[in-house]
């Protein structure tokens, strides 16, 4: 049995790369095909809303441990070789992030009023036009504070991975506990590094949200 | 070639039938007010000039050429023809002057240099200049109604149209909102009106439409129609609207 010590303190920095990583590979990738599902759900094409609809029904009625078993077990399989554990780690939360920020911001533009897009089209504006312009900065600021929420989901839930076998916060941090039976203080730590993450977030949301509607 | 022709159009959500066959021009400056009970069709035959309703059969034809939401041009159509609503709908994240120039720096009618200046001479029109860095809710009903009408001016229409604009405000505000649009009809705006401001539809009107049931009742010099209504139909609103 061990002490626990500096090498410990790096270890889990090192391992927080991985969650970050983690929160940064599903951000990059599931906000835009999440504003891509928000626009389908609120589009006047049925093909397009009910295709949207399923995709988030079907995802969000899967836990998220679920999705990362299929992507890291399941796609290997289907595809006959090996995927790489970022890879299939990426796309489990790229999906997760996705289908969720897609419901919000579907929320998020269906209050604003459908007047808001008339007055646009009567403007004689595009359609991408009135999007930019008029409906999307309310939308925003309509969404902003369960936007924020799903942030700080994620980054939580990127401890998930430990899993299927990858080193993030979480994982080191049992590790770390295993070898130095010092669980309390290991756990801890790892607890409060999480919420130095999460605080900060939630705090600049409040920021940002009435600095919004100071400038309204 | 009337500004606008409509011609027997035809228009049902579902089996209602709200317009049976209207027809109406529109010349180049002339003020045309319709008005008639709720339900009429009034405001819906309104929004089917610049296509935000689509029409059954018949046709609209817009400076000659036939209007509707599929239309080529669509967009360029909508940039010559205003329309203020009941509800105003400024757009509430915007200040007065970016509410006034977004949609002639979007479409190019002004770079962004000018749009201060045509904002100013818009809102001056308004009287309104000293508003431009204002947010909408910082502003009463009647300036709002103000904005948006320089709004619609800021893209220099042809026509303007505009749906009940004053059945939303405080009435102690109705009067700055009809004295704007007597201004306008006064410089040669054409104009056409849904409204319940009967004292406008006499005085300011050059045309009054009245509408019952789907269809135009009766169309005429304002001061005649409502000195000699010929169907009971408008001698009985007439009387209601009375003082």
């Amino acid at each position: 049995m061990r002490q626990f010590s500096f090498s410990d303190l790096l270890f889990l920095a090192t391992a927080l790369e991985w969650t970050f990583l983690m929160a940064a590979i599903a951000l990059a990738f599931g906000v835009p095909v999440g504003l891509a599902l928000a626009l389908a759900r609120t589009s006047g094409s049925a093909v397009l809303r009910t295709v949207a609809t399923a995709l988030i029904e079907l995802i969000q009625g899967i836990p998220l441990l679920g999705l990362l078993m299929f992507f890291y077990f399941g796609i290997p399989v289907l595809v006959g070789k090996d995927v790489p554990t970022v890879v299939a780690v990426g796309a489990a939360y790229t999906i997760y992030t996705a289908v969720f920020l897609g419901d919000i911001w579907r929320g998020g533009i269906q209050a604003v009023r459908q007047a808001q897009w008339e007055a646009g089209a009567c403007l004689g504006l595009s359609w991408l036009q009135q999007f930019v312009h008029i409906i999307a900065p309310q939308a925003f600021r309509i969404a902003l504070p369960a936007t924020v929420g799903f942030l700080v989901q994620l980054i939580k839930n990127t401890s998930l991975a430990s899993v299927v076998g990858l080193v993030e916060l979480a994982r080191a941090g049992q590790m770390i506990s295993a070898g130095t039976f010092q669980p309390l203080l290991v756990y801890t730590l790892v607890a409060a590094i999480y919420f130095t993450i999460c605080f900060p977030l939630t705090t600049w949301s409040r920021t940002l949200e009435a600095r919004l509607n100071g400038a309204r | 070639m009337a500004l606008v022709e409509i011609k027997n159009v035809r228009k049902n959500y579902g089996t209602l039938e709200v317009l049976k066959g209207v027809s109406l021009d529109v010349e180049k400056g002339e003020i045309v007010t319709i008005i008639g009970r709720s339900g009429s069709g009034k405001s819906t035959l309104l929004r089917c000039i610049n296509a935000l309703e689509t029409i059954n059969s018949g046709e609209i034809l817009l400076e000659g050429q036939s209007v509707s939401a599929k239309m080529d041009g669509l967009r360029q159509m909508r940039q010559k023809v205003g329309i203020v609503f009941q509800a105003f709908n400024l757009f509430p994240h915007m200040t007065i002057e970016k509410n006034v120039t977004l949609a002639p720096i979007l479409t190019g009618k002004t770079d962004k240099q000018g749009a201060r200046k045509l904002a100013l001479s818009v809102l001056e029109r308004v009287g309104l200049a000293d508003k431009l860095k204002a947010y909408p809710e910082q502003l009463s009903g009647g300036q709002q109604q103000r904005v948006a009408i320089a709004r619609c001016l800021a893209m220099s229409p042809h026509l303007m149209l505009f749906d009940e604009v004053t059945s939303a405000l405080d009435p102690e505000l109705v009067g700055e909102v009809l004295k704007v649009m007597e201004e306008m009809a006064a410089q040669g705006m054409t104009m056409v009106l849904v409204t319940h401001e009967m004292n406008f539809a006499r005085n300011v009107a050059t045309k009054l439409v009245f509408m019952h049931q789907g269809r135009v009742w009766e169309q005429g010099d304002p001061k005649t129609l409502f000195a000699n209504p010929q169907t009971p139909e408008l001698k009985s609103f007439i009387g209601h609207h009375a003082g």
